[in-house]
């Protein structure tokens, strides 16, 4: 079917799975039936608009949302079903990590105290010094911060708190929540580059963006997701010619 | 007594007072800080924390212990650390099983369900207060008049420490309240500042969902909260019962009241909030007592809780705004 873009390199196994899921809250259903995967080293993006389920998506693979049906795989362990899954803290320890959306720094801590929460499974001193320095190399505003509240940074710069906060967890798999809502361009054209280093660092990545355009630039494959259904899944490049990405997305 | 003897005087009681309403205040804002539940049955478990430790007293023996004879050997610190340690635990257990029984099952359910859950189990142990008073035991009455105040005998001796020439009187009772609550607060800030338990506390209280993001097991987070709060709630429930000589099924009701008031003029969620809080209301009470007069205590209190939720619904050390996202 597909395997022509990726002939050179060896096909990669997939790291995350995710297969036809079914969720909600309450009496209202927000996935119907979403499936998609992600191989090691890659970054995958998940398009889509306000409402489609694309925050949903996340936090059933981080078993924050319970299943209704389907089932999530991650390094060949299934992680959540309908019948229960693993809990949500313990997923940080096999490597599956989350920026969520909103940042949800921890306000009334310092920026130091925040990265280290990212490490709060560790006991490796070491290597937690290790990603401290790669942290503050990746940002360097925030070690300039160190010792100011989490909640007085700008939000640019949360963001950046909660990327390194996330790295500090050693993740095998990142997946990011919009991480340019509401922050200003030039600040996203940074976090987008540190993704994309982070990325060629051999971290894979699955990167939720209302911003289409720069996310589909970015990543490797992309899915489209329309009021709870994957309706597109392709190669990224492919995937900013679509017609209907283009028209939906693309605002063209 | 000279003006100022009188004043001093009030203080020493204010404080003492005080440090033993911080104490209760603690229990009622961590737990609101991590679950945002006002625990309302925590007097309640306060009050159950006294009855365990007046019957500790009579089954060690109430007359070698009432007795001024042996008053004033370090055995009684001992005992008093004990029942401390002894009902503290008690309170914490007790505190922990209700959260487990009966708020972890609500905890998304709305904030009023509760809220009403949490004031039915507070009558729940009131009763429970109720039916202890009643066992036939000689500290207790023997049985008779469940509902009737029980002696709580002296564990210290009472001598006026400041010379028994003094007007003011300081006597061990206040020392040692001092002695207890100072080291537990300053073991709580360090715990919760410096410890992997409290550091995963101050990130649930602060974001839950985070929290579970970064692998911090919440639930076990919670239950340790409602441990530590339950055990302050005993360790002041020991000194109440000793500095005021008395026990009742309705003990945990004034000094949960004040606690609560403490709580929220501290800024309900703030643990150094509490503590001042605590002094504070301790403070205004026995200034009340003796620049006002004690009928009107209760409603300078209150009076005060009011003031606060118009004026600084944030309290004293409170946060502006609770960080939503």
């Amino acid at each position: 079917m597909s395997a022509t873009a990726d002939s050179a390199t060896l096909p990669a196994a997939s790291l995350l799975t995710v297969r036809g899921i079914v969720a909600g809250y309450g009496s209202v259903e927000v996935l119907h039936q979403v499936s998609l995967d992600v191989r090691e080293g890659e970054i995958v993006t998940l398009i889509g608009g306000n409402g489609a389920g694309k925050s949903t998506t996340l936090m059933c693979i981080s078993c924050i949302v319970p299943l209704r049906a389907g089932e999530i795989h991650f390094a060949g362990e299934r992680i959540a079903a309908a019948d229960g899954g693993i809990r949500a803290d313990r997923l940080v320890s096999r490597g599956l990590v989350q920026v969520p959306e909103g940042r949800r720094i921890f306000p009334r801590m310092t920026v130091l105290e925040n990265l280290m929460m990212g490490a709060y499974t560790r006991n490796d001193k070491a290597a937690i010094a290790h990603d401290l320095e790669r942290v503050y190399t990746l940002f360097d505003i925030l070690k300039k911060r160190s010792a100011q509240l989490g909640g007085t940074l700008s939000g640019g710069e949360q963001q950046m708190l909660a990327i390194g906060r996330a790295i500090l967890s050693r993740p095998r798999l990142l997946m990011m929540d919009e991480p340019s809502m509401g922050i200003a361009p030039l600040l996203v054209a940074k976090i987008f580059e540190a993704v994309r280093e982070l990325n060629r660092g051999g971290l894979t990545i699955l990167l939720v963006e209302q911003n289409a355009r720069a996310a589909l630039k970015l990543a490797h494959r992309g899915s489209v997701l329309e009021t709870g259904r994957v309706i597109l899944a392709d190669d990224a490049k492919r995937l900013l010619d679509d017609p209907r990405v283009r028209e939906s997305y693309l605002g063209e | 007594m000279t003006e100022t003897e009188v004043f001093m005087q009030q203080v020493i009681y204010g404080l003492s007072n005080g440090m033993i309403i911080a104490l209760v205040a603690l229990g009622y804002t961590m737990v609101y800080g991590i679950v945002e539940l006002i625990n309302f049955a925590h007097g309640d478990v306060f009050t159950l924390g006294g009855f365990l430790t007046l019957t500790i007293v009579g089954a060690l023996g109430a007359a070698a212990i009432i007795d001024p004879a042996n008053l004033g050997d370090s055995s009684h610190w001992l005992l008093l650390f004990a029942l401390v340690i002894g009902a503290g635990i008690f309170c914490g257990g007790l505190n922990v099983a209700i959260d487990r029984v009966v708020y972890k099952p609500l905890r998304r359910a709305p904030k009023l369900t509760q809220l009403v859950a949490a004031i039915g189990v507070s009558f729940i142990l009131v009763n429970l207060a109720l039916f202890w008073g009643g066992a036939p035991m000689e500290v207790f009455g023997g049985g008779n008049a469940a509902a009737a105040s029980k002696d709580f005998p002296e564990l210290l001796e009472g001598r006026n420490l400041l010379g028994e020439d003094s007007n003011v009187v300081l006597r061990l009772e206040d020392v040692s309240i001092f002695i207890i609550t100072i080291p537990l607060m300053i073991a709580l800030t360090v715990f919760v500042k410096a410890t992997r338990l409290g550091r995963g506390m101050r990130a649930t209280a602060q974001n839950p969902v985070a929290a579970k993001l970064m692998g911090i097991d919440t639930d076990r987070v919670i239950a340790a909260t409602f441990m530590i709060g339950g055990f302050l709630g005993g360790a002041a429930s020991v000194m109440w019962s000793l500095y005021n000589n008395t026990i009742s099924f309705q003990m945990g009701f004034r000094a949960g009241m004040d606690a609560f008031t403490a709580a929220v003029l501290g800024g309900i969620g703030s643990m150094p909030g509490a503590m001042v809080g605590g002094v504070l209301i301790g403070l205004i009470r026995a200034m009340s007592d003796q620049y006002i007069e004690t009928r009107w205590t209760n409603v300078v209190v209150f009076g005060v809780l009011i003031l606060i939720l118009i004026f600084r619904p944030s309290g004293l050390l409170g946060l502006k705004q609770r960080e939503k996202v």
